[in-house]
């Protein structure tokens, strides 16, 4: 079925559909965070909003995400040019600090709840835990599919086939958006407050 | 369904022309293609061909408009004859008539908003975007580009079974003992937010929202496909310009459905915290029953700004493919070139555009901002200026054309004269001061029945009779196909023209009876005609349904690869086009799609190759 998005049968396309595809499908997955963020400033302009210090591990969790991101590049990197070795460590390691990204949310919101900021109370707090709760969300997708490419690359014998590089790539077109999309409500939650 | 691949009983001219010219992408080489197709299951069910696709999405389309429009039946009856003993319908709706001691039953007030609400939610929602974009951006937009199918076949799989899946959810929803959400489709709060608020609030609410998140996904789905495959697997030479209006359509409308259904969901995902978690979003300082409850700084205005963020441009969703489906429908039964065809994409472009910054238009009397509004008002406006381009080149597309009347013109032509009416009355309530008097009167109810109601409808049908000979290789029977027109013709009209009066009267939509309002008592008489008139329209739906149905099976023989003698691709497939479309090679592109009435020939189709020196994609058109 893969065979009938091939480059080879459109002759004249430059991105991969697949690829393009995935690329608009983080287009609209942005439309869902901005309906939320402009929901957030909307609702702040009406007033009775708190305002509270963002726990300090969203700031270092943000370098976690982001170090994510730069070891899935460099695993792909590895991967085209056949460290195999290095290639499965930086994979590896991306999934860890993915995984580690999640822990050191849900701590983050722990901290929130430690100061008084509820889910339940003022909105101000319940916007916080709900965007960040909805990032954590596609995080989780974005694990899963680290998970697959993980159990590919110790389970199948290392080839770079064109299947398999375009699988990687799809794969690291989402993990970077989501870590970008973190930095993003980082800044704005920053900017808001 | 017959659509075993039929060996070409004839070879065409188009036939030579793509072994000749076309693009050998070595298809049929690897078998991939038949091996998802093995079986039933395979080939009708869990199908990954965009044709078999669009049929699943246009029947189960047709099965919700039933139930929709037989919904809009019951309430009619209501309304036009609120005195009336409504003790038979007890087996359909069973305790939503209640039966007093001497056996005469009336309609649960309750019930009725459910009606009225879900007959929006599935209209809007499982019909006008699902049943109409989904039918026709899969089927067309592969065949009229050269594609062998969509860019991924899965997720166009998908697609559908999440839009199957949410409507179950729905269909469920309606035999749940609390009845189903009855808030309105708009789902507004505290309506919606509180489970407490009203019988359907509840349980009903929840299967409503957990429904339509589903559906999301589904127009997610199958947009992202749309866009991809629009812009990644055209055939060679098909360039933008080349494309039909319908592609430029179906492609604008998707681009619309994936920036505003996230935000749709965005919406309803704070709802639902706000229902399951406590969160305060969109409740504030709520005493129900005499108590209070915990909620507090919520605002409810905030769920509407992100309603209808989705809400406006998903008027759009609705009408552009029709649009799309009405363009190329006029432009081959007209035998002429569509008029203006880049201003055509040029509107579409900037209707979609303006649909993103008009939403509060729905908010004038929710207590917006004053000032604000004034921009609204500007830019709804605004819009008249485009529609009216694309009025005025249909109109001039039929002009001084051979004009053939079948059902799918007379739908097209009719689809023209609902989409001007119910423009008209927009310019109405686009202005904020006139809002005052018509909002949530029947004269909202007429204008957005009328303009985005029926000519969506009115789209589709000219699309259905115009490409069934494509999808089941039979023809519509032509007899039925034009009572159905003229009929639906007139009683939509004598439906909602009535309506006017009332809104300007002041009659307020979504009441459960007009008869005990001084105010209103007296069009008792009128609100009698109306339902008489829905009873009569609806009876002519159910023909046509029996007339696709009939000729899926027994309908006329399609004997020629292009019975109307049209210019596109998808005429240029086998009667009864097999997985990947064309049995060979793709056709590749020479010219655009409205080379009619040229040097002499009737039509001139996309894959003949320009004589020497002849102008096309409308550059001679205007010599």
């Amino acid at each position: 079925m893969v065979a009938l998005s091939d480059k080879k049968t459109v002759g004249r396309s430059k991105i991969h559909p697949l690829k393009f595809l995935l690329i608009i499908s983080c287009a609209s997955i942005m439309m869902l965070f901005a309906g939320l963020t402009s929901a957030y400033i909307v609702r702040r302009a009406g007033g009775n909003w708190l305002e509270f210090r963002l726990p300090n591990l969203f700031f270092i969790n943000t370098v976690v995400i982001l170090m994510s991101s730069v070891a899935l590049q460099a695993a792909y990197h590895y991967f085209k040019i056949g460290k195999e070795k290095l290639y499965k460590g930086l994979l590896f390691s991306a999934f860890i600090l993915g995984l580690l990204f999640i822990i050191l949310q849900y701590q983050g919101w722990l901290d929130m709840h430690a100061i008084g900021v509820e889910l339940t109370g003022n909105p101000a707090g319940s916007f916080v835990y709900v965007i960040s709760g909805v990032h954590v969300a596609h995080i989780l997708a974005g694990l899963a599919a680290l998970t697959v490419a993980l159990v590919q690359a110790f389970s199948l014998k290392y080839t770079v086939t064109p299947r398999r590089k375009l699988r990687f790539e799809l794969t690291l077109i989402y993990w970077h958006f989501v870590g970008f999309l973190w930095l993003y409500l980082l800044t704005f939650f920053v900017i808001q407050s | 369904m017959g659509s075993t691949p039929v060996v070409a009983p004839e070879k065409t001219r188009e036939d030579v022309l793509i072994e000749e010219q076309g693009f050998d992408d070595h298809f049929h080489d690897h078998h991939h293609g038949d091996k998802f197709q093995s079986n039933f299951i395979t080939k009708y069910v869990f199908s990954m061909d965009h044709k078999i696709i669009a049929k699943q999405f246009l029947i189960t389309g047709m099965f919700w408009a039933l139930i929709g429009a037989g919904m809009s039946i019951v309430f009619r009856l209501q309304l036009g004859f609120p005195e009336e003993n409504f003790a038979w319908l007890r087996p359909l709706l069973g305790n939503w008539i209640m039966v007093d001691a001497e056996g005469i039953g009336t309609l649960d007030p309750q019930f009725y908003y459910a009606l009225v609400t879900m007959h929006g939610t599935i209209l809007v929602f499982f019909v006008l975007t699902a049943g109409l974009s989904g039918t026709f951006s899969n089927l067309l937009i592969p065949l009229q580009l050269g594609a062998r199918d969509m860019a991924s076949p899965l997720l166009n799989m998908l697609s559908y079974w999440f839009f199957f899946l949410s409507g179950s959810i729905m269909f469920a929803s309606l035999f749940l003992s609390t009845g189903p959400f009855s808030g309105g489709w708009t789902a507004y709060p505290p309506l919606s937010a509180l489970p407490q608020a009203s019988t359907g609030s509840g349980a009903g609410m929840t299967m409503w929202t957990v429904s339509l998140v589903f559906f999301v996904v589904s127009v997610l789905l199958g947009g992202i496909n749309y866009i991809t495959t629009v812009l990644n697997l055209r055939t060679k030479g098909m360039t933008m310009w080349r494309m039909p209006l319908t592609i430029w359509a179906f492609f604008v409308t998707a681009i619309i459905g994936l920036l505003s259904f996230p935000v749709l969901a965005s919406g309803f995902f704070l709802m639902m915290c706000d229902r399951g978690l406590g969160t305060s979003f969109y409740l504030s300082e709520i005493f129900v029953g005499g108590e209070a409850l915990d909620y507090v700084g919520g605002s409810p205005i905030l769920y509407q700004h992100l309603f209808w963020f989705l809400g406006h441009p998903e008027v759009y969703i609705i009408i552009l493919p029709a649009m799309g489906l009405v363009s190329e429908v006029l432009s081959v039964h007209a035998r002429k070139p569509i008029f203006g065809y880049k201003a055509m994409v040029f509107s579409i472009l900037a209707i979609a555009f303006l649909s993103f910054i008009v939403w509060a238009h729905h908010m004038f009397m929710s207590g917006v901002n004053p000032w604000i509004s004034n921009f609204f008002v500007l830019f709804t406006l605004i819009i008249a200026v485009p529609s009216a381009v694309k009025v005025f080149n249909w109109i001039t597309t039929v002009y001084r054309g051979n004009l053939r009347f079948n059902s799918a013109s007379l739908f097209a032509v009719g689809f023209v004269s609902m989409f001007i009416s119910g423009g008209l009355t927009g310019l109405f309530l686009g202005n904020s001061a006139i809002d005052i008097q018509l909002h949530d009167t029947y004269f909202v109810v007429a204008h957005f029945h009328i303009v985005m109601g029926i000519a969506a409808f009115f789209g589709m049908f000219a699309g259905i009779y115009n490409w069934f000979p494509k999808m089941y290789g039979r023809f519509m029977n032509e007899t039925l196909g034009k009572i159905h027109f003229w009929g639906t013709l007139i009683g939509a009209y004598a439906i909602f023209w009535p309506m006017h009066y009332l809104g300007l009267a002041g009659v307020p939509r979504r009441y459960y009876r007009f008869d005990t309002f001084d105010a209103f008592s007296h069009f008792g008489a009128m609100n009698k005609f109306i339902t008489v008139a829905a009873v009569v329209v609806f009876a002519l739906q159910v023909l046509f349904v029996i007339n696709f149905f009939y000729s899926i099976w027994k309908g006329k023989k399609v004997t020629t690869r292009n019975p109307w003698g049209a210019t596109t691709l998808e005429w240029t497939t086998p009667i009864n086009p097999g997985h990947g479309n064309w049995p060979g090679k793709i056709p590749t592109v020479t010219r655009w799609a409205y080379d009619y009435g040229k040097d002499g020939k009737e039509f001139v189709s996309q894959v003949e190759p320009l004589a020497e020196g002849e102008l096309t994609d409308g550059e001679g058109a205007h010599h």
